[in-house]
């Protein structure tokens, strides 16, 4: 029996060992960090499950440069500290050639320095602060930044006839403010007016100070660049005042409690978003459905905009004819009218992406699709 | 006894002499954990001081960290950070200013809140790293919400290791000089301790300070080794995890504390590793996919066999 062990099974065993492990060291590596986990676990894993099912999807095809993917998933737990780890184990132990996430910008710029330092390139599927790539000529992104959802919305009003405007905006929030300056820049250059300004901060309960003297304005519409929480507040106490005209805002109002809260106060209000599950675009119907087939659920913007992040790397994969990190970086950055599900995406020379964003209203207590303003 | 640990500290400062050019050579990835082990261990170590020896209740060591964290950082952005010797030099200035500036926010909560016992205690502790948060995020010179980066990467593994034994030593001599057996009064019971004439708010106070030098030293090496560092680095999470670390080890047993936080440190990098093992059938992979739920299990489990804590095999007090 020793012998016959010896002899056959020990070969077997190890033949099939060998033949397991084959395909896996084939394979390219691809590492994406994600708060899977923690406060922001719902972004993660909406992101996460968008990046697998287009990493899936290219394999099913056949994969990448004739060989299959291999998606690296690693939570950091929403945990500032984790990505920094996780990076380098990307890199050290599996050799990724590059590097996805994070939702959260201050996570993306705890594991950007990491990835320029040594050469890997980093797609961020949704981190909008424009420091994130201001890291380094390896770091890009496929979502637009702050600053230019306050340019979409201008163009927004002014295209409704709405050429008297007033701000409402948080200012404890780099973001908000952010996107209001853009939205007056180019509202005034433009013909428009802005009324009357008046701000509050994260975490204020009552607004009817702010909306009273918006009032005595009398404007055609009002900017509202907040967080869905105070957003929420703001059109209920808004109603309940008298103030009649829409309301207008960025993806900072995308949360469930949104409608929970307001009701149906914020009916005949905008906002600008990256995505949106109903525009009927054969593109994004196609990827709805199969991302219904797979998770019984509708994608939201962070699910496509993670699709769209893995897709851009294997186009540029694609185009380099290798993995090396150099020529996948130029690759990358040469990306130009992708048909991602959230727009046809171009990186521009700042890495940042230039592309459409959807604009959505809100009825009957949901949002709905309203139409796509080009950048 | 304290000549011998002097004699063994200077052993453990040739052997880190020795290591530091081998640590040199290891995976990124592993040295980053190292260091984690190294500055989790002056984490732990000097809440010991405050939550084991002296039998306070402190849940806010992460605020202690984040003044050491963000001074330090502030202090070498400001400098330019320079290379070579002059930011050798400069580094070591910053981490004893962010040390000292700690020091002074741990008298800060210290004196007020000795009034307080226990739960209350930890509450105002919690409540002051909230308040250290807070600042942090609403001050734009220093990143605000955005965090703060750029700093030279000046932690290495002898400045990281070096300082780890300075800690343990000073904390581990000073509870067993004849001052420091008035920690150990102070925690078994302050009314004798009172009455024997030890004054134990002094006491209480130093423990608070000097817990807080050391934690604000562990955050200038956190910040200039992962040259990025967030408000939401330093929240209740992280009080909690040093926190967690102290009990495991065991209240004011030093070798077992330090042991808990490397073990902690090393465990959800270990599972992490599990999780992706190609050999093991996939169910066993879906269910290390859920590391965090383990780790917390594996938790629950050592705590309840070693309440003690990991070391302390000291016979249970009688009580009479």
């Amino acid at each position: 029996m020793p012998t016959l062990l010896r002899s056959f099974l020990l070969p077997a065993v190890i033949t099939a060992a060998i033949a397991i492990h084959a395909p896996a060291q084939d394979r390219i590596k691809v590492g994406e960090f994600a708060s899977l986990t923690g406060g922001n676990a719902s972004f993660g894993q909406s992101s996460h499950k968008g990046t697998q099912l287009a990493i899936d999807d290219l394999n099913s095809a056949g994969g990448v440069l004739g060989r299959q993917l291999q998606l690296i998933t690693e939570d950091d737990q929403s945990l500032a500290g984790q990505p920094a780890t996780i990076v380098q184990k990307f890199i050290a132990q599996d050799k990724v050639v590059a590097v996805l996430g994070e939702v959260a910008s201050s996570k993306s710029l705890e594991a950007a320095p990491i990835c320029q330092q040594n050469h890997i390139p980093m797609i961020s599927p949704a981190s909008t602060n424009p420091k994130v790539t201001e890291v380094g000529d390896y770091i890009f992104r496929v979502c637009f930044i702050d600053p230019f959802q306050g340019t979409v919305m201008a163009k927004f009003a002014l295209a409704h006839g709405w050429k008297k405007v007033a701000l409402l905006t948080d200012v404890k929030q780099d973001y908000s403010v952010g996107l209001g300056e853009f939205f007056i820049k180019y509202l005034k250059e433009n013909g428009g007016e802005i009324v009357k300004e008046q701000k509050y901060s994260s975490g204020d309960k009552d607004f009817r100070a702010q909306l009273t003297s918006l009032k005595a304005a009398q404007p055609d519409a009002i900017f509202v660049p907040g967080y869905y929480a105070e957003v929420a507040l703001i059109g209920k106490q808004a109603r309940l005042l008298g103030l009649k005209m829409p309301l207008l805002g960025g993806d900072g109002w995308v949360g469930d409690s949104l409608l929970k809260v307001a009701g149906n106060s914020l009916d005949g209000s905008f906002f600008s978003c990256h995505f949106a599950a109903d525009d009927q675009s054969p593109v994004v119907q196609a990827f709805v459905k199969k991302f219904r087939a797979r998770y019984q659920e509708t994608p939201d913007d962070m699910a496509a905009l993670g699709y769209d992040s893995a897709m851009i790397l294997a186009e540029a994969m694609k185009r380099a004819g290798t993995t090396q990190g150099d020529k996948l970086r130029d690759a990358i950055a040469a990306t130009r009218n992708h048909p991602g599900i959230t727009g046809s995406i171009t990186l521009d020379e700042k890495r940042n992406a230039a592309k459409p964003a959807v604009i959505l209203t809100i009825s009957d207590g949901g949002f709905k699709f309203q139409q796509t303003v080009a950048p | 006894m304290t000549s011998r640990s002097n004699q063994a500290f200077l052993l453990v400062l040739a052997v880190l002499a020795v290591l530091t050019p081998l640590a040199g050579g290891i995976s990124p990835y592993y040295y980053d954990i190292l260091i984690g082990i190294g500055i989790n261990i002056i984490l732990a170590a000097s809440l010991n001081l405050i939550n084991g020896y002296t039998g306070q209740f402190s849940l806010g060591h992460a605020g202690f960290m984040a003044v050491g964290a963000y001074l330090s950082s502030w202090l070498t952005l400001q400098a330019g950070t320079p290379s070579g010797p002059a930011g050798l030099a400069l580094f070591a200035a910053a981490l004893l200013a962010g040390s000292l500036g700690a020091a002074v926010a741990g008298f800060a909560v210290g004196a007020p809140s000795l009034r307080l016992r226990g739960d209350y205690l930890a509450i105002v502790t919690l409540g002051f790293n909230e308040i250290i948060k807070g600042t942090i995020q609403n001050a734009e010179p220093l990143g605000a919400q955005r965090g703060l980066g750029g700093m030279g990467k000046y932690t290495g593994f002898f400045s990281a290791f070096a300082c780890t034994a300075v800690t343990v030593l000073v904390i581990h001599n000073l509870v067993r000089s004849t001052y420091g057996r008035g920690f150990l009064a102070t925690h078994g019971d302050e009314i004798a301790a009172e009455s024997v004439g030890l004054n134990t708010t002094r006491y209480k106070i130093t423990a608070f300070t000097l817990g807080a030098f050391f934690a604000g030293l562990a955050g200038g090496l956190y910040a200039h080794f992962k040259q990025f560092i967030h408000p939401e680095a330093f929240g209740f999470t992280r009080s909690m995890d040093i926190v967690v670390m102290v009990i495991l080890g065991g209240m004011g047993n030093m070798a077992g504390v330090c042991l808990a936080a490397a073990l902690l440190t090393v465990l959800p990098e270990l599972l992490r590793y599990v999780a992706h093992l190609e050999l093991l059938p996939g169910w066993l992979r879906h269910v290390a996919e859920n590391r965090m739920i383990i780790y917390s299990l594996l938790l629950i489990v050592l705590m309840i066999a070693r309440p003690q804590g990991l070391l302390n095999f000291k016979p249970a007090k009688v009580k009479s």
